[in-house]
This record gives structure tokens, sequence and C-alpha cells, in this order.
């Protein structure tokens, strides 16, 4: 086998070759770490200035020894620093140089209980106000049918104009009435006219003129679509009327025009004056006008006539929410009811006057002619 | 608006003696003087308290080295340069994270310090390389040439603790890994 002494000639030459540089390795290393004595280091030194190929390498040992040392200098400095670091305080650092928090942060940090404590105090003041007035006791659902009920409320808030009375009066029943209206004759034999919700529900009647006589009455004929109700005077002390001053107007009365009229807000009788303000009564009712009257619970039931002492309607109510809309029945329709009256039924004819002799005359002599044909209707 | 930070410092031209002296009390007085400032510093710019201390310890070993390296000239306070320092590497690292700051907050005067971070990257990419030609070498490679070079320990230590049989087995062992190192370092 002649290949193997060959190739154990070779390695051992590598060997050697390997030798001779890890001498040199240790002996450079020596260099650097100055551990070599003063002869080898000038045998070094000249070595270095002789042999160039001796000098790159010691250069290049030279410079990795030196990453290597500043590699080890790094690691060791950041260990260094990190056990440091960790020493600190850090807490208390960041609570010196921490950026300052915005305006409104540190308002907010400052003023957060006070504003807690007002936020609390405004909340019960508010849930104890709408607790006191009752705003908790209507429910949602209420609310919807609320909308609804607030139509209705306005409708019945054309006042019905009744009037309470306590004061008893001076003939008649003993028992003073319980409600009361106006209400006006129809004719001079006793038959008179006023709303239908003034007489609802009533046991009897009485009717009081402005002399204060009292006489029974009887309903006769009622129309609750007009609110409208006829009576007539029963009573044997009832000697009959004058003939009627006024006439009932058949067309309707233009906006603007100037009316009075006269009723029983108390217990005697008022005048009052206005204008005709619309064609139409309530939510576009065509059965009414509005009037821009002062009227009062009372009134309802009495006559609205013009400057020529015309009826042109009976005052039935007025809007609770609106200054001055009082409405009244247009005499068309009180002039319809008493069509719709079967003559039959009725013990003594019901003429209508058809001679006006109010015209011209100025409005106390108007007044002063009207007052005996007026009534306050008594209800029991 | 800005606090001023109150604290003993040291002079600087103590520090820098320090730093020459391998001073482990210098280095703590360095950073427990300083490291409020930079901390001050990337709160106020979209930073956190790792970010500071990553910061601020590069700033360090930057004046390490310049210190070490023997050409560092006093022309400014320590305080400014170490503040410089921090405010680029913040800089290029908010940069480097692609949030723009406009106006940075400044706590301190500012030198141009432009020169001594070329240098820094420098050392610094060497260090990542040796980093990692350390890793590439393996054991027992690894530990031999740090024992030997960076703990200085004699080679009868490193003999003993390897359980090599005589001092040639080590040094032959400790040339090979230093050729291969050589190799890793040089051409990678």
């Amino acid at each position: 086998m002649p290949a193997a002494p060959e190739k154990t000639f070779f390695s051992s030459l590598n060997l050697k070759i390997m030798k001779s540089d890890i001498e040199i390795i240790d002996q450079i290393d020596a260099y650097l770490k100055g551990e070599l004595n003063q002869s080898d280091m000038a045998n070094f030194e000249k070595k270095r200035l002789e042999d160039s190929a001796f000098d790159l390498k010691v250069v290049e040992h030279q410079e990795l020894v030196s990453h290597l040392t500043e590699y080890a200098e790094r690691i060791k400095l950041i260990s260094n620093m990190n056990a440091i670091h960790e020493s600190l305080d850090m807490i208390s650092i960041k609570h010196q140089v921490a950026p300052e928090a915005p305006l409104i942060v540190r308002l907010w940090k400052k003023y957060r209980i006070n504003t807690a404590i007002s936020a609390c105090v405004a909340f019960i003041a508010v849930a104890a106000t709408l607790l006191s007035t009752g705003y908790f006791s209507k429910t949602i659902s209420s609310n919807v049918s609320l909308l609804r009920r607030e139509i209705n409320s306005i409708k019945k808030s054309q006042n019905d104009l009744i009037k309470n009375i306590n004061v008893k009066p001076n003939k008649g029943p003993a028992n003073p009435g319980s409600f009361g209206g106006t209400g006006f004759a129809l004719s001079s034999n006793g038959y008179v006219v006023t709303n239908y919700h003034v007489i609802k529900g009533a046991d009897s009647l009485y009717v009081q003129n402005s002399d204060g006589e009292a006489f029974k009455a009887k309903i006769i004929y009622i129309d609750p679509a007009y609110d409208l109700a006829v009576l007539q005077i029963v009573d044997p002390a009832f000697e009959g009327l004058a003939a009627l001053p006024y006439t009932f107007k058949k067309s309707a009365s233009d906006v603007g025009e100037d009316v009075f009229t006269i009723g029983f807000p108390r217990d005697d009788q008022v005048y009052g004056k206005g204008y005709v303000s619309s064609k139409n009564g309530f939510a576009g009712d065509t059965v009414a006008y509005q009037v821009s009257i002062p009227v009062n619970p009372g009134n309802s039931g009495g006559p609205l006539l013009d400057n020529r002492g015309n009826v042109i309607g009976i005052i039935n109510g007025k809007q609770t929410q609106v200054d001055g809309a009082a409405f009244a029945i247009k005499s068309t329709y009180i002039l319809k009811s008493i069509d719709a009256i079967p003559q039959d039924s009725l013990e003594e004819k019901l003429v209508l006057s058809k001679k006006n002799s109010l015209s011209g005359l100025s409005r106390k002599d108007q007044f002063k002619k009207l007052e005996p044909f007026i009534y306050m209707v008594k209800v029991y | 608006m800005k606090k001023e930070i109150k604290s003993s410092v040291p002079a600087d031209s103590e520090i820098i003696l320090g730093i020459l002296n391998d001073s482990k009390e210098i280095l703590n007085r360095l950073y427990t003087t300083h490291f409020p400032m930079v901390l001050q510093l990337v709160l106020n710019n979209n930073g956190n308290e790792d970010d500071a201390k990553d910061i601020f310890q590069e700033a360090v070993i930057v004046l390490y080295n310049k210190v070490k390296t023997g050409n560092f000239e006093l022309n400014s306070k320590l305080k400014t340069f170490i503040y410089s320092v921090c405010r680029r590497l913040w800089l290029k690292r908010l940069n480097a994270q692609s949030k723009t700051v406009r106006n940075i907050e400044d706590f301190s005067d500012v030198i141009p310090v432009e020169e001594d971070l070329e240098r820094h990257e420098e050392k610094d990419r060497q260090f990542v390389l040796m980093e990692s030609a350390l890793i590439q070498l393996g054991e027992p490679c690894k530990t031999i040439i740090e024992d030997y070079y960076m703990q200085s320990k004699s080679m009868q230590e490193i003999c003993e603790k390897f359980g090599y049989t005589n001092a040639d087995n080590a040094k032959t062992q400790k040339y090979k890994c230093l050729q291969r190192l050589k190799k890793l370092f040089f051409q990678a």
C-alpha cells in the first residue's frame, strides 16, 4: 500500500505546518498579552520588521482580538447597565419627568369628585321633582293615548259654560240648583232654547228671569248633535211674554261682524261684546262660529246677536288654552232644530217672531228690551 | 411646563476618568444622573420606558467607545452630548417605525453628533457580526475563545476545565477554533 505512507507523510507535513502556526499564534497571543520577556520581545519585534508575512499575521490576529475584546467589553457594559437600571426607582423617576397631562385631564382629575357629587345632587333633584309632580305615574303607553286625550281635552276645553249655583232662588224650589246656564225665549208663549249640555242629566229644570222669578220648565226637544235643547215653561205662575223683539238670522254672518251676548255667568245678567272671528268653530266645526267675546261658565245658551238685533247664534263654549276663542252654534241650526220638533207633540204652537224691534236702537236700549227674554236655566 | 431634574451631578471629567478606569461606581452615577433626562425626552415624544432604556444604554455605549478610543474632547457638557446622541437615536427609531414627529419636544441643548453615530453604527455592525460568528462557532470553541480572549484565562485553566490531557492539545484546539472564527468573522 504505497498510498498510506504518502498520506501519512502529507498529514504529518500538515501537522508540522499547523504546529508551527499554532506556535506563531501562541507567540502572538503572548506578545499581545505582554507575557513575553525582554529578549523574546526584541526577537519578536525584529521578526516583524524582517518578515512582512509574519507581520501581516500579527496585524490580522491583533484585529480579531481587538474585536473580541470590544465585544466582551460591550457585553459587560450592557450587563452592568441592566443591573443599574433594575436598581432604579422607576416609578419616582417617571413621576418626575412624565409628560404633564393635558389641561382637561388635570381638571378632570382634580374635580371629578365634585362633578360626581353635583351630578348626583342634580339627578336626585330632578328625580324628586319628577316624582313629586307625578311624572312617573304616566307610562309610555299612556303617553301615546295622552296625545289623543289632548285632542279630547282640547275639545273638552271648549269649557262647557256651566256654572255652579249656590244661591237660593227667590222663588221656586228651596233647594239651590246644581248647575246653570242661560236660555232665551223662542216665542212669547214660553218656549226657551238653551244648550243640550246645560240640561243634560237634569232631574228638573227651572228658568229664572232677570226679576228673579223662577218658573218650572220641561224639556220638549233635544238635539245633542248641535248641542241644542228646547224647553217649555210649564209653571202656572207664568203669564206669557210680550212680543219678541228679535228675529233669527237665516243666513250666515260674516267674519268681522260686531256681536254681543247676554248671559248669566253670575246671578245677574252680564252683557258681553265682541266680533265674529272665524266662520267655523273648533277644529273646523261648521255648525259653529268662532267668536271673540268674553264669556264665562254660565254663558252657555246665551243668545249671540248682531247690531240690528238678529240672533245669529247661541253661545256654547270656549277654548281654554286660546285667548278670545268662544264658540256659538249658528242660528240656522237653531231653526233646523225647531223645524225638527214634531208640531203635533206640542201643547202650544211654537211660532217664531218675524218682527225685529231692536234695529236702530242704541245698545243700552237694546239691552233693556232684551232683558226680560233671557233666562237663567237652573238644573237640578 | 418643563420640570427641572435635580440631583447631584458628578463632574464631567470625573466621569471620563471613571470610564477609562472601568469604574462601576461612575457608571452607576452616570446612569442615575442622566437617565431621567432621556426618559423625559422619550416619554414626551411617543415612547415608553423600555424605549428610553434602549436609547440611553446605546448612548452610554457610544460615550464609552468614544472615550476609550481616546479621541474624546470635552467641548460640550457631557449631559448635552448624551442628550444629543439620544435625541438623534430616538428620531431615527421613530423614523424606522414610520412615526413621523414634526416637532420633537426638547429639554436640553443639542450638539451635532452625526460623526460619532456613524462610528457607532460601524461598531454596532461589528458587534452583531461577532455575536453571530460566535454563535455559529458552536461549543466548545465558543467557550474556549471567550475564556481565553475575553476573560483572559490561562491555557492551563482552560486545559483543566475541558479535561485536555496536555496544554498542547488545548493549544491545538484553540488554534482550530480561532481559525474558524477568523473565517466566520472576516468573510461574513
